[in-house]
């Protein structure tokens, strides 16, 4: 039922309740796994165990005879048709790559890597003959460790001859954006060597992949629970050699991605593959094991990084010397993920000098690839630490540090040593507004009280004042970074004859809550009702053009070609509404969904207008009977969203354990269009953030076995483990784009992380601790105590706790203000013995 | 994950339950509650040929007053026992554990038998069940017989109870007036115990007269820290006597190593762990 109001409050920026919400929490609706088609076969894939070995034979004679299989493919078998899986983003003319087929052929180089496909009547049948596929491989060294394969040793693709697939440079003193970084660290008079490291991620989204092939029409039509049905579509067709007009894709609704989605998968190529050789219509679900031990990874960098500083604390150079562990094979977007990082180092800060140096590392493991913030998250943690150290260095408050350093708002639009423009953003507004809501002078006066009196609970207080580019991406600066495509999106409107509105949009939401703010903004632009509006996404049919949803695009980028979609109807409406009303189009003027004419009180609404053009009776001379638009929007820039985080934990110095006793942001994302659906995503965007600093950790043994291969292992909280979010926004709109809006999607977990580990080292700081490595467990935590005591007997033999301390500060001399009050107090001493 | 096919039986008594488990299928489980099994039958790491669910038979089911004791029937599920007043007054220790177990949904299904008998060495109740010295009831082909904690579990996944028999109830004396206190440690709400920590304690005029303790997942079986109680005995139930006691709650541990932590780690916090169990006991 529609309600249909006469609209006097505007729909931007009002909270509405998400349309979408009822059946995406009732599941009550078509996700790719409920599909099922006539005749549809299943498929289950056989994995290898192992990291890397040699394929010796494969048998699959009793597979085949097992009850309901109906065939089992090999990669031999697949042959050509299943080509090789894209990668989309060389980062240099000479980057490296192994070929990537689907289904390996001779070798396998990650435990989890598909070596058969059973296709059978039931999936239970695909299951049952899973076990009775017998592959012989034979072993080859296994390569685990980046830091040891960028130095040589064993390869993990002889072929290729190392294990670096590309090296990618920026230097300020060469692009001609800033000073020579080695120049500003040799005439340091503070300097700060530090090395952290990003451990690998899984993204785990609620719902597993799943793809149905059928490909029994004219057209193959392929349903995948994927983020990127157009950019899917036309990989498939390349990849498989099948003409991109036959290709249907259809992204149905989708539960979750956070760049999970961002992918072409062996699975998508495999049931296409095997669906168009059998002429039925297949279906492959992944299960939640498949998902965390195949699905891609994300982060698993080593920052080395040197920033260089005066004695009053103000930056003059940072360098970054970069390990990404790409894994066994480039994906999608692989290379490009750090190099999306590169851009952030500097930060909110003005460094005169800068050099970033990424090299990508080949081992046997699951490819890693984009995963909530790509690359961005991992240079805002690193600059968030350092900054809080040089604070240390310095003798001063890490707020203080960051305005010594930071962009005055007067300053905008800025040119940052990275080559980027920042357009607008106060960060002197947000941390004072932070610092309030924190209450922020009373937590540092508890703090000094546990730390006189030996308390054995410490408190920590972590900042970061974060921004990042968001609206990915101007199609020009794509081009010169090499990337494959494009960064444009497009939309159209389809006025129908009874008054409702259709709004297509090549952005393919997966839970983001598109309907609901597409529906706001063209509301108000048409001046109809919200529930008159429609939404339509992720079919490739309906909507033939666009790129998808990353990089917290979809309304910076994605809601501009909606934007102007709408402003072309109107304008295709004009002269129809003045042939009409038997006026001159010049003395009409839209408001509230109507030309008025000025002075008069002659009106039609839109909707009329709609109705009139489907009859198409009385027409102006040489004007088709459509209102439909449709757009292309290409930004000039990124846009900028920024914030203050401040958290404050509790370590418990007895156990180790991390309570985070309270946890306040303020964002600045420009305009908001819908406060709730930005309020979710700052608190899922937090949690997703957190988990990295205190729980999350995908964990491989050294033979390349996925230890953390299920949830018992790999920790996603849940909301009993988070504190209460206090979150509040300021507002400086973006110039970049006409909404004044700037991206939310991934700032939470972006600014979150620095925050979480930053206030746990200050927890820590004068017992002599400077880092613990992610995610502080309550054993990290204790072991960099028990190391700090001398006690070695006491750190993990079996879990990567040595590597806690990292203790590669270049010059002693710098630290002496690192002892800092009450060391040696009785809390560490107490956690050393109960 | 679909698991194996598999035959199932539900019977309504125990006599039946018996029978079942001495029909001649291959590999027979008895499904008492699920939460541990069915993950296992869908991850394919077990492939039974038949399941007994013994959830529907009335006997196994409930809590009674037996006098000296408080009787258990196997299946009563964690829900029924962390509610029940009578154990919260005469065996608190096992309430507050029961209390921590999973999650409300879980806590509805699973069954204080089926954990028992499951016996992974993180799971909660084994440890305050021996704390309590319970004595456990199994029924097979030749009738019942009775074995005391002490005996029950014999190693990871293995007790007392043989391949046709069941678990039927669980007699534990009475602690009325103990001090009780579960001192579990996760790193996030829905997690096994990485150490846990069982104490229920008497405290006459200040004093301690007596104490039991074991500890969760420091080793292979739950493990009673006699040390720690022979050590409380008449000692004041404060700070620093019961942390010098609780300092040889790991003597004689063999615990795990795994992401979440080293034997060494999980040693040191079975120490930390009991003085906050033995505190928390004494004044509750």
């Amino acid at each position: 039922m529609t309600v249909t109001e006469e609209r006097s409050v505007t729909e931007v920026g009002s909270p509405r309740r998400r349309k979408e919400d009822g059946r995406l929490v009732t599941g009550r609706t078509r996700w790719t796994d409920n599909i099922s088609l006539p005749g549809m076969l299943h498929l289950a894939m056989v994995r290898s165990p192992m990291a890397h070995a040699t394929i010796t034979s494969i048998d699959v004679e009793a597979a085949k005879s097992s009850p309901g299989v109906v065939a089992v493919f090999t990669g031999a078998d697949l042959g050509d048709e299943q080509g090789s899986l894209p990668c989309a983003w060389p980062i240099t003319a000479d980057q490296k790559a192994p070929p990537h087929p689907s289904i390996a052929v001779d070798t396998v180089n990650f435990a989890g890597e598909i070596v058969a496909c059973i296709v059978a009547r039931s999936a239970v049948a695909a299951k049952d003959a899973v076990e009775l596929v017998d592959v012989e491989y034979d072993d080859l060294p296994v390569v685990v460790d980046m830091a040891a394969a960028a130095e040589g040793g064993n390869l993990t693709h002889p072929d290729l001859g190392t294990n670096v697939s590309a090296t990618w440079v920026f230097d300020s003193a060469e692009a001609g954006t800033g000073g020579n970084v080695e120049d500003a660290i040799r005439d340091a008079e503070v300097l700060v060597e530090r090395t952290y490291r990003q451990q690998r991620l899984i993204p785990a989204f609620m719902e597993p992949r799943s793809v149905v092939c059928d490909p029994t029409g004219e057209q193959t039509t392929l349903w995948s629970a994927t983020q990127i049905p157009h950019i899917l579509k036309l990989m498939l067709a390349l990849t498989c050699g099948i003409s991109e007009s036959k290709l249907r894709v259809i992204a149905p609704d989708v539960g979750g991605g956070f760049g999970g989605k961002l992918q072409v998968t062996p699975e998508e190529v495999i049931t296409l593959v095997v669906s168009r050789r059998l002429g039925k219509p297949c279906k492959y679900t992944e299960t939640r094991s498949e998902s965390l031990l195949a699905g891609h990874h994300g982060r698993d960098q080593i920052q080395k990084l040197t920033l260089s500083a005066t004695r009053e604390g103000i930056v003059t150079g940072l360098k970054v010397d970069l390990l990404a562990d790409m894994g066994a094979y480039l994906g999608l977007v692989t290379p490009g993920v750090p190099i999306l990082g590169a851009f952030m180092y500097n930060a909110i800060y003005k460094f005169p000098a800068y050099r970033f140096e990424c090299r990508n590392i080949f081992t046997n493991k699951n490819w890693t690839d984009a995963y909530r913030g790509a690359g961005r998250p991992e240079a805002t943690f690193a600059i968030e630490r350092l900054m809080d150290e040089l604070a240390v260095e310095i003798g001063v408050d890490p707020l203080e540090i960051r305005e010594r350093n930071w962009i005055k708002h007067e300053e905008f639009p800025f040119s940052t040593v990275a080559g980027l423009e920042y357009d607008t953003g106060n960060y002197e507004a947000a941390t004072a507004r932070a610092k309030e809501l924190f209450g922020y002078d009373a937590l540092r006066a508890e703090q000094r009280e546990r730390r006189e009196s030996g308390d054995p609970v410490q408190l920590g207080i972590g900042v970061s004042t974060f921004t990042e580019m968001c609206g990915l991406a101007p199609s020009r600066v794509l081009g010169a970074l090499s990337y494959g495509a494009g960064g444009w999106e497009h939309a159209s409107i389809r006025m129908l004859p009874s008054g409702k509105v259709e709004v297509i949009t090549g952005s393919s939401g997966h839970g983001q809550g598109h309907e609901t703010a597409w529906s706001q903004i063209v509301a108000d632009r048409l001046g109809v009702a919200f529930d008159d509006v429609e939404v339509l996404h992720g079919d490739t049919q309906i909507s033939a053009r666009g790129l998808d949803t990353y990089g917290s695009r979809s309304l910076t980028v994605g809601g501009m070609a909606v934007v102007a979609a709408a402003d072309k109807v109107i304008e295709k409406a004009r002269p129809i509404a003045a042939h009409l009303l038997e006026a001159n189009a010049d003395d009409l003027e839209f408001t509230g969904g109507k030309f008025n004419v000025r002075g008069t009180d002659s009106s039609i609404g839109i909707g009329d207008l709609a109705l009139a053009v489907f009859a198409a009776h009385n027409m102006p001379d040489g004007v088709e009977p459509s209102l439909d638009a449709e757009a292309t929007f290409d930004p000039e820039n990124f846009s900028f969203p920024h914030g203050t985080h401040l958290c404050a934990v509790e370590v418990d110095t007895e156990t180790g354990e991390t309570k985070i006793r309270s946890y306040v942001c303020v964002d600045d994302i420009g305009k908001v269009v819908n406060p709730l659906i930005v309020e979710g995503q700052v608190h899922g965007g937090l949690v997703q953030g957190i988990a990295q600093a205190l729980w999350e950790e995908a964990v491989y043994d050294d033979s390349g076995t996925l230890v953390t291969g299920s949830f018992v292992d790999y920790l996603v909280p849940s909301a009993a483990d988070l504190p209460h979010f206090t979150t509040d926004r300021t507002e400086s709109p973006s110039s970049t784009n006409a909404l004044g809006v700037k991206g939310v999607g991934e700032a939470g977990t972006i600014a979150s992380t620095p925050a979480v580990v930053n206030a746990v080292v200050d927890a820590l700081r004068h017992l002599g601790i400077r880092d613990i490595e992610m995610p502080c467990s309550p054993h990290r935590v204790w072991s960099a105590l028990q190391h700090r005591d001398g006690d070695g007997s006491s750190s993990g033999a079996d879990t990567p706790t040595e590597k806690t301390f990292v203790d590669d500060d270049a010059d002693p001399s710098h630290n002496a203000q690192l002892s800092g009050e009450g060391s040696g107090s009785g809390a560490a001493e107490q956690g050393g013995l109960a | 994950m679909i698991p194996v096919a598999f035959d199932y039986t539900a019977p309504s008594s125990v006599a039946d339950a018996i029978s079942a488990l001495g029909s001649d299928s291959e590999e027979i489980k008895v499904l008492a509650g699920g939460q541990s099994l069915i993950p296992v039958l869908r991850l394919r790491l077990a492939a039974p040929t038949l399941l007994v669910d013994i959830g529907r038979i009335p006997e196994l089911r409930g809590i009674t007053d037996e006098g000296d004791a408080v009787v258990i029937g196997a299946m009563t599920t964690h829900a029924e026992v962390a509610d029940s007043d009578l154990v919260k007054e005469h065996a608190g220790v096992l309430a507050k554990a029961t209390e921590t177990v999973a999650d409300p949904q879980v806590r509805h299904r699973g069954t204080l038998g089926g954990s028992l008998v499951h016996a992974d060495p993180a799971g909660d109740l084994p440890a305050p069940i021996l704390a309590l010295d319970a004595e456990l009831v199994i029924a097979g082909a030749d009738g019942e017989r009775t074995v005391p904690a002490a005996n029950f579990f014999h190693d990871m996944f293995a007790t007392a109870v043989g391949d046709r028999e069941i678990l039927t109830k669980v007699r534990i004396p009475k602690h009325t007036g103990w001090g009780a206190h579960y001192e579990k440690f996760t790193r996030v709400a829905q997690q096994w115990s990485i150490v846990a920590v069982a104490a229920t304690v008497k405290v006459d005029g200040g004093s301690i007269s007596a104490a039991k303790v074991a500890l969760t997942n420091m080793g292979a079986t739950p493990i009673r820290a006699t040390g720690v109680e022979q050590a409380l005995l008449g000692r004041a139930a404060a700070g620093d006597t019961v942390k010098q006691a609780a300092s040889s709650a790991a003597e004689g541990t063999n615990p795990p190593t795994d992401t979440n932590g080293d034997a060494s780690y999980r040693r040191h916090l079975a120490n930390v762990l009991t003085r906050r169990a033995v505190l928390a006991a004494a004044a509750s």
